[in-house]
């Protein structure tokens, strides 16, 4: 049996009190294994950038329990929980959230600086199929090149998993074509364990398995035996 | 019905109101200092004049040896003559019962009729001397107030060498005395100087004068021109020993006043307009990132059919706000101040009452330059995105376009961290911005070394006056001038240590059309107790001929080395000579000339003389010393050092603590105005990327370093700059403060270099550490989902 290395159990997360709360998530068990490539897919207000940011340490539960391999998250400091996120977690937001007074590969060496193992910024950016222009600011780089410098930017550090959020929410399918192609290839050669948020049905096929979120809970999880490249994917 | 428009005006002014505060007490500063200055100013201004009205302070002053009676009649013939008196007038010493040193006093005597027609002493309790008793005086209040003395009560006094005991009918205060301070001393003491006013008989038969008087004061007829007066008055006065009649700006408590309040009306024009540019200036960077924030909502406003002007104004009118707070603040603050200054000035002049009414031009010029400074920095920020058409204003804006340079280039150098790099692309990115932090910082920074200047200038001052100039303990002034012998014989008063003869004549100083009356002080190369010091405040060597001017004076002749100065003497022969001025020397205290002793007695034709006594002594024979003073006919003043001294360090300290409180206070509100602005702006700006750090794990600590790391950065770079204005400030300040009376030297030391950096430092790393702190509450999963 694969080793897992996120596990949640009952997780649940209300905003707000009285009437006027929110349910994001209503008690959610998961495991995510180590070197897979999940896909999180669910409507809009399903809970799954809520389960993200719980598991990348960006948000807390309020009530339930997360494990990153042996660790128990939810019992962590604050300061634990940044060096948590600083040794073992690449994020990928749909907005990029790169800094605009740094080129890409500052962008990169910004990670790699506080990294305790990092590969060089080159690399990463090789990596994230952006080897050219790195020397050039966010506003000068189109969509999808600034978000692969977010990729290179959330591989650089080597991390352990990789949270990406609706990473191609933004882009058109030529670019988000590549973008996923990157993402694939790092799981492929790193063996990152990467969970993917989407609202794109067709993206789900480059995945190992599939998480459908509904309603705050897990609905459904679909192994995947047929993964296709994410080249073929039809958006 | 307030419009929709309005309330979203009161909304943004509620959400930004920390900032609009922290610019409201920047401006408020401006506005109170202007109201202060321009308050007090009128307030002493309107308790002058009326004081002098009502009281017929006199306009021309003069005095003389002996003069006959009979001659008053044909000085007040004099065309343009109002009202002329004459007086006695002359020092006595005093023995009172709780001081063991002698006292001083200023007999002032009363017309033969007992009604004085020109500078009428007002009474506060009892009456005038009766015109037929002997021995009465009515006495000046700070001295019976210091004495504990009220009518009725009797002290001892050495008149003219004979001991007298003085009854007190009255206590009174005059328009000629609203500063008084006696010979040989630089400050008023109120327990060992007082004035006492006498009947002209009493002080006639007191001081040998029958029939005569030695003082003498007129009032003019409107419009009449004063100088030939004074040319009539001298004249007549000539035979008789006069030494020149001055106008009031020669007259001590006048030009004391005087230059206390041209004082203050310089200081209202050096320090306000700081505190009103950076008050435009925030004004400009807080509404210009408010705008930006709102440029959505401006495009929408656009887009429902509000005009550019509508949308303009109602920016300028979250502007007005903050000035019309600030104005407020400036107005209540400054007129409790004001009125605080104004009992002060109260107390150290002696007013018998205060005129205190607002100078509607004060709240006028401060009210209308506060709200043009603010919407002038308002209108800055308006301008340019109100403009944009909907279309455009209401897509977000173009990102900020960053460029590679030469900071780059060091960067990599130096292999700064991405952080670091942060910091400084953000400074060469928006350097107007960084500016305005800069500007802030160096303002502060000028402000307080411009103010903390002062205490070094004293200090300096005090120095130069009591331990580099003046080193002896005690000045004896003699009755009238003695031989040489008297020297020696005050070597055998009891204590006495070193004796230093001292000889001062009164002259007139002419050069082409500039006069000037002065008095005439002998030095010689050999004194060790009271030394003429040049620029490096080293001993002046006195040149054997020609006259050595202290600045000031030389500056008032229009003369310089070399020129010739006719010097006219009031003494001995009476002649005039022409001498050269042989040197020009810095001087802090006074516009006494001053000449070597032996030429000056050469000049004179007259054997060495000696009018003054510099004394060390033992102090434990002090009070022996004392006791055989006050038995001395021949010695008419006392002047104890080491009592200057104290009187002095009392005065500066009594109000030192409030003085720094003050300017301390004035100089951090600049700071943490400017610091608190540009932080809470940088965070609003910078939200998104700072948490983009965090989830990518940062620290809070490293996050915190990209925000207060720009600011401090700036503040150190500031700092430099501050002091260099700072300079500028003090030089300002010494230029406008330095009278005829006090030349302030400029100096500016270390330790106020010090304060004035640590202040800064600490109030700019506290106003952004606060500003920090609201990093630790952004949610950095909402931080993420929302541009911008």
């Amino acid at each position: 049996m694969a080793q897992s290395i996120f596990r949640t159990e009952g997780v649940t997360k209300v905003y707000g009190s009285g009437p006027a709360a929110v349910h994001a998530l209503r008690g959610v068990d998961l495991a995510l294994n180590e070197g897979e490539l999940v896909v999180m897919l669910g409507a809009s207000g399903s809970g799954k950038s809520t389960l993200l940011n719980i598991l990348g340490a960006l948000d807390t539960p309020t009530a339930g329990r997360v494990f990153f391999r042996d660790r128990e998250l939810t019992k962590l400091s604050d300061a634990a929980l940044t060096a948590f996120r600083r040794d073992h977690v690449g994020f990928v937001f749909q907005f990029y959230n790169l800094v605009p007074s740094l080129t890409a590969r500052e962008n990169v060496a910004l990670v790699t600086e506080i990294a305790k193992n990092p590969m060089r910024p080159e690399e990463a950016l090789e990596r994230a199929g952006l080897p050219h222009r790195m020397d050039h600011f966010p506003a000068e780089l189109s969509g999808g090149e600034q978000q692969r410098v977010a990729i290179a930017r959330a591989i650089a550090k080597r991390p352990d998993v990789l949270l990406c959020d609706e990473p191609t929410g933004a882009l058109d399918s030529k670019t988000g074509v590549t973008v996923l192609e990157a993402l694939v290839a790092i799981n492929d050669e790193l063996g990152t364990a990467t969970a993917l948020i989407t609202h794109n049905v067709g993206i789900q096929k480059i995945a190992h398995r599939v998480v459908i979120l509904a309603d705050g809970r897990v609905s459904e999880v679909i192994e995947n035996d047929n993964r296709i490249a994410p080249a073929e994917v039809t958006w | 019905m307030i419009s929709a428009l309005d309330r979203k005006l009161l909304r943004d002014l509620r959400r930004i109101w920390a900032q609009s505060v922290a610019i409201a007490l920047v401006m408020a500063c401006g506005v109170a200092m202007l109201i202060i200055s321009f308050g007090t100013l009128q307030n002493l201004t309107q308790t002058r004049d009326a004081y002098y009205e009502r009281n017929r302070f006199a306009e021309l002053f003069a005095s003389a040896t002996r003069v006959p009676y009979d001659l008053l009649a044909e000085i007040a013939a004099i065309d343009g003559v109002a009202q002329a008196e004459a007086r006695i007038v002359d020092y006595v010493v005093l023995d009172m019962p709780e001081m063991v040193e002698p006292g001083m006093g200023r007999i002032v005597s009363l017309p033969e009729d007992g009604e004085p027609v020109l500078n009428v002493p007002l009474l506060r309790l009892g009456q005038l001397p009766d015109p037929t008793s002997v021995d009465e005086v009515a006495v000046s209040e700070p001295f019976a107030n210091a004495h504990g003395l009220r009518p009725g009560d009797s002290f001892r006094a050495i008149v003219n060498g004979q001991a007298r005991d003085l009854l007190v009918s009255g206590i009174a205060l005059s328009p000629e005395y609203i500063y008084t301070i006696g010979p040989a001393t630089l400050l008023p003491d109120n327990r060992r100087f007082g004035i006492f006013w006498m009947s002209h008989h009493s002080a006639a038969s007191g001081f040998d004068l029958d029939g005569a008087f030695n003082d003498l004061t007129l009032r003019l007829t409107p419009g009449a021109d004063p100088a030939p007066v004074i040319a009539a008055v001298d004249e007549l006065l000539d035979p008789y020993g006069g030494t020149g009649t001055s106008d009031r700006d020669s007259q001590m408590s006048h030009a004391f006043l005087k230059q206390e309040l041209e004082q203050l009306q310089a200081l209202a024009w050096i320090m306000p307009p700081i505190f009103f540019v950076v008050s435009a200036f925030l004004v400009n960077m807080v509404l210009g990132r408010l705008i930006a924030l709102e440029r959505q909502q401006i495009g929408l406003m656009k887009a429902v059919g509000y005009s550019t002007f509508e949308i303009a104004v109602h920016y300028l009118k979250l502007a007005a706000l903050v000035g019309v707070m600030g104005v407020v603040l400036g107005w209540g603050a400054g007129m409790w101040v004001a009125d605080g200054m104004t009992e002060l000035y109260g107390e150290f002049f002696q007013f018998p009452y205060l005129v205190s009414s607002p100078s509607t031009a004060a709240f006028a010029i401060s009210g209308v330059l506060a709200m043009a400074t603010v919407l002038a920095g308002a209108f800055r920020a308006v301008q340019g995105t109100v403009r944009l058409r909907p279309a455009v204003a209401m897509s977000p804006p173009a990102p900020p376009k960053f460029t590679q340079g030469l900071v780059d280039r060091v960067g990599r150098g130096l292999r700064l961290r991405q952080t670091t790099m942060m910091i400084l692309r953000s400074i060469t990115r928006w350097p107007g911005r960084a500016a305005v932090t800069l500007f802030g910082v160096a303002a502060s920074v000028a402000v307080l070394v411009g103010s903390f200047f002062f205490f070094d200038a004293v200090e300096v001052m005090k120095d130069e006056m009591f331990s580099l100039s003046n080193r002896q303990q005690m000045t004896l002034t003699l009755t009238r001038e003695q031989t040489l012998q008297a020297v020696d014989d005050a070597r055998h008063l009891p204590g006495v240590l070193t004796v230093e003869g001292g000889y001062a004549v009164p002259v007139r100083l002419s050069h082409g059309s500039r006069q000037s009356l002065q008095s005439l002080q002998a030095r010689s190369n050999g004194t060790e107790l009271v030394r003429l010091l040049n620029r490096d405040r080293q001993p002046v060597a006195m040149p054997s001929r020609g006259l050595v001017l202290p600045e000031l004076l030389a500056l008032e002749l229009d003369a310089q080395e070399g020129d010739l100065i006719a010097v006219e003497f009031f003494t001995g022969h009476r002649e005039t000579h022409i001498v050269p001025v042989a040197s020009v020397v810095q001087q802090t205290l006074g516009e006494a000339a001053y000449m070597r002793d032996e030429a000056l007695h050469a000049l004179l034709r007259q054997a060495p003389r000696v009018n003054q006594l510099n004394l060390l002594i033992d102090e434990a024979q002090l009070p022996a010393l004392y006791a055989q003073i006050k038995e001395t006919p021949g010695i008419s003043g006392v002047a104890l050092w080491r009592e200057v001294r104290q009187r002095f360090d009392e005065q500066l300290n009594e109000n030192l603590f409030t003085s720094v409180l003050i300017y301390a206070t004035l100089g951090v509100l600049i700071t943490v105005g400017v610091v608190y602005n540009a932080a809470r702006i940088q965070l609003s700006e910078r939200a998104y990327e700072l948490a983009s750090l965090r989830v990518l794990g940062f620290s809070r600590g490293e996050v915190s370093y990209v925000l207060v790391g720009e600011i401090m950065f700036l503040t150190v770079i500031g700092l430099p700059v501050g002091w260099l204005a700072g300079y500028g400030f003090a030089a300002l300040s010494a230029e406008g403060l330095s009278s005829e009376l006090v030349n302030i030297p400029l100096v500016v030391s270390t330790s106020t270099y010090g304060w004035a950096t640590v202040l800064v430092f600490v109030s700019a790393l506290v106003s952004v550490l606060i500003v920090r702190r609201r990093l630790d509450r952004v949610d950095l999963a909402s931080a993420l989902k929302q541009k911008d």
